[in-house]
């Protein structure tokens, strides 16, 4: 029976429980009462086990003393705490993913631009490096680095010696490292203050191109400023930095910096993996921008490396970054596969926190919560560079 | 309501009912029964101790530890259901419930038996962590590991061990922990690492798989206890009983000089530990841990006592080559000792 209200027809009022709001408004209802009630007795289940068991719960093992040693490039001892060693873990997964993921963005920009090359031979070899490496499982390819750097270069007695101080060997890379005498800082500040400079320069001479069309050749002044500040600074503050040299002893060689064989076939072999996964998506980006582009580039007359740099990779980028964002994040998950060559990385760390204390669960949290913070501040970056350089549309 | 809805409501609210009435609590043994094996947490690839051979089939051991509670249980030694485990994965699972029963050469500490759950049952194997070296760096002992790079199995009480030793002695060394144990051995017979350290029973097994056996050396020292056992959770009494019982029927049976190839003969005999043993006449020790009042005889009949068990496996006649030395029973030189069926 409707009701006509200033020409305006409205459904009768039936009971409270079929109006459709109030019974949308219940469904949502009751569907989060109910999740938060299912979390609920997941979380008291889980305690109550846990105490009936006897198992240690809470975070408070994280103040217990480690009682054993790992390599990693934070210097934690066995007297250091499991909060400590997890932390020099999660730097060692931070710094791997960090130089993989440098790694693989220009191997993968270079493999993909030359999978679009006129070269016959370019495109194929690059052709060939994509489908291989990206039908292989990552774990394989970790361990086909690792296996062959360690076979490939000579054992620690008959280390390859590349200079005074550089050697290499299946242990790692030697070379010396730099101490930082008490005048440093000066150093570092004048450099900062001659990178400002050289950025300055570079940015007065944009805006004369822009005004005036002349040009300036800026790059070398840039360079020259801040090599030549840095230098000076240096020498007058008389040296401030010595070297550690590495000196062989009965079975290693101590001292100085090492790259060991397994960060560096864990780099390699991450960087190498994922670019062939990048190389894809700078194809699909560059054959994205229309070819009308590229003609009216080359009308204009710019030459092929002018045209990819000016023309057509600033447009490629919009439909780049989003897929690359999430390349970046595999990779940083793929470094847990660290634990398959001893190097301590936050899993491999974990393992080690895990199984003397027993709190499976507390460990497994902190896990996912390190990975998930690592990978949010990585998206948020992708966002904001994706953002910047996001072309307006007119 | 309308029928479409009907459908979806009910069966929220059965799963939701069905959800909060499922943990009704069983024992280990009826579970075990019911599903008419155990399931045993053993190690990957340890020869002598848990190790499949090329067919796939696990033998060891530990795995013999496994199907004496098979036997005693079921009568049979063979149902069991093998799950291998590292050493970072042997802990959670057992903690899990995963497996019924860890016997994975696994060191009996007071935090496993603590704070993480678990009971020991008993001691199947005193040992100790050691040593070996290429045998071309012309080390004879331990405290010359100054500065070298020693390979450890992550996870494991040998991390720990390794540490305190080196701390105590002010040596420095770089520690080199995989989790994985074809990985480190791999990693130590590459030359990645100067040493690889576990317990010397490991270190026996470990040699044979490396390239070139002779290359290596086990160097005389032992930097700490390692008592192996098999492993239970805490929350089943009955179950750990069984476990430890069974244990040690093994080591009684050899006691009183019970063998597989005797122990019908005995079925016979006028010795009243020997007729408690093997339940002949009213003697029924197994109906107090839930078992069949044969069940130390099904155990000897099936494998033998701890002596055979040890020589089948580890024994000189095997590629480990080792002797019982303190693991002989006690009453002949070693500290093995079976606590009385009475």
């Amino acid at each position: 029976m409707a009701v006509i209200e200033a020409g305006r027809i409205r459904p009768s009022r039936d009971s409270w429980w079929n109006n459709p709001a109030v019974r949308g408004i219940a469904y949502q209802v009751i569907l989060i009462v109910a999740i938060l009630a299912f979390g609920g007795w997941i979380a008291n289940n889980t305690v109550t086990n846990l105490r009936e068991r006897g198992i240690a719960s809470g975070f408070g093992f994280l103040g217990q003393r480690a009682g054993f040693d790992m390599t990693t490039l934070l210097p934690v001892t066995s007297d250091s705490t499991y909060g400590e060693m997890l932390v020099a873990g999660l730097v060692d997964t931070i710094v791997v993913s960090f130089f993989a993921i440098v790694l693989a963005t220009i191997l993968g920009l270079i493999v993909g631009i030359a999978r679009l090359s006129s070269n016959w031979l370019v495109r194929t070899i690059a052709t060939i490096y994509v489908e291989v490496l990206r039908n292989i499982p990552p774990l394989l390819v970790i361990l086909f680095w690792y296996l062959a750097v360690i076979a490939a270069f000579p054992s620690i007695r008959e280390a390859i010696q590349l200079g005074p101080d550089f050697s290499l060997s299946n242990r790692g890379i030697f070379m010396p490292r730099p101490v930082f005498g008490a005048n440093f800082h000066y150093v570092l500040i004048a450099f900062v203050i001659s990178l400002i400079v050289a950025w300055a320069v570079r940015r007065w001479a944009h805006a004369r191109h822009m005004a005036t069309g002349k040009t300036f050749h800026s790059g070398w002044l840039a360079l020259g400023i801040v090599v030549v500040v840095t230098l000076a600074v240096y020498f007058m503050t008389g040296d401030p930095l010595t070297f550690e040299v590495p000196v062989k002893t009965r079975f290693n060689i101590n001292g100085g910096w090492t790259v060991s064989p397994e960060f560096a076939s864990l780099l390699f072999a991450l960087g190498v993996y994922t670019a062939s996964f990048i190389a894809e998506i700078v194809r699909s980006g560059i054959l994205a921008v229309s070819h009308g582009q590229t003609e009216a580039a080359r009308a204009l007359g710019l030459k092929q490396g002018q045209l990819t740099r000016l023309v057509v990779l600033p447009q490629a980028l919009r439909v780049i970054i989003p897929p690359l964002s999430s390349e970046y994040l595999n990779i940083t998950k793929n470094s847990s596969l660290a634990v398959a060559i001893g190097y301590a990385d936050l899993v491999s760390v974990g393992n080690n926190v895990l199984n003397p204390t027993g709190q499976s669960i507390e460990v497994v949290l902190i896990w996912m919560l390190f990975y998930l913070g690592i990978s949010v501040v990585i998206s948020f970056a992708m966002n904001v560079f994706n953002a910047r350089i996001a072309l307006t549309e007119r | 309501m309308l029928k479409h809805q009907f459908l979806p409501i009910v069966a929220g609210a059965v799963l939701a009912v069905g959800a909060l009435t499922a943990t009704a609590f069983a024992g280990t043994l009826d579970d075990v029964k019911a599903k008419g094996f155990v399931q045993c947490g053993v190690n990957t690839g340890l020869p002598g101790f848990g190790n499949p051979d090329s067919t796939g089939k696990y033998t060891g051991f530990d795995v013999d530890y496994c199907r004496a509670v098979s036997a005693a249980i079921f009568g049979d030694p063979d149902k069991v259901k093998y799950t291998p485990l590292d050493g970072t994965e042997r802990f959670p699972a057992l903690q899990s419930g995963e497996v019924d029963m860890l016997v994975r050469n696994t060191t009996w500490t007071m935090s496993r038996d603590t704070t993480l759950g678990f009971t020991f049952a008993g001691v199947n194997y005193y040992d100790g962590v050691g040593f070996m070296v290429h045998k071309s760096l012309g080390v004879a002992h331990v405290d010359e590991l100054k500065g070298a790079t020693i390979c450890v199995q992550g996870g494991t009480d040998t991390v720990t061990g390794l540490a305190d030793y080196f701390k105590k002695k002010g040596l420095d060394y770089t520690p080199l922990v995989i989790d994985k144990l074809a990985d480190v051995n791999a990693a130590y017979d590459s030359g990645r690492c100067d040493a690889l350290t576990t317990d010397r029973s490991g270190l026996a097994a470990n040699r044979l798989q490396m390239k070139n056996p002779d290359d290596h050396i086990i160097l005389p020292e032992i930097i700490s206890q390692e008592p192996l056992g098999p492993a239970v959770r805490n929350n089943d009494v009955q179950w750990f009983q069984i476990v430890k019982w069974v244990s040690n029927a093994l080591l009684d049976a050899e006691y009183l000089g019970v063998t597989q190839a005797n122990v019908d003969d005995m079925l016979k005999s006028d010795d009243s530990a020997i007729q408690r043993l093997l339940g002949v006449g009213d003697n029924d020790f197994g109906k107090s841990i839930g078992l069949d009042a044969k069940w130390a005889y099904n155990i000897v009949k099936s494998l033998g006592n701890y002596g055979e068990v040890y020589e089948r496996n580890l024994g000189l006649s095997t590629p480990m080559q080792l002797a019982r030395g303190i693991n002989a029973q006690w009453n002949n030189g070693g500290i093995q000792y079976g606590i009385p069926i009475l």
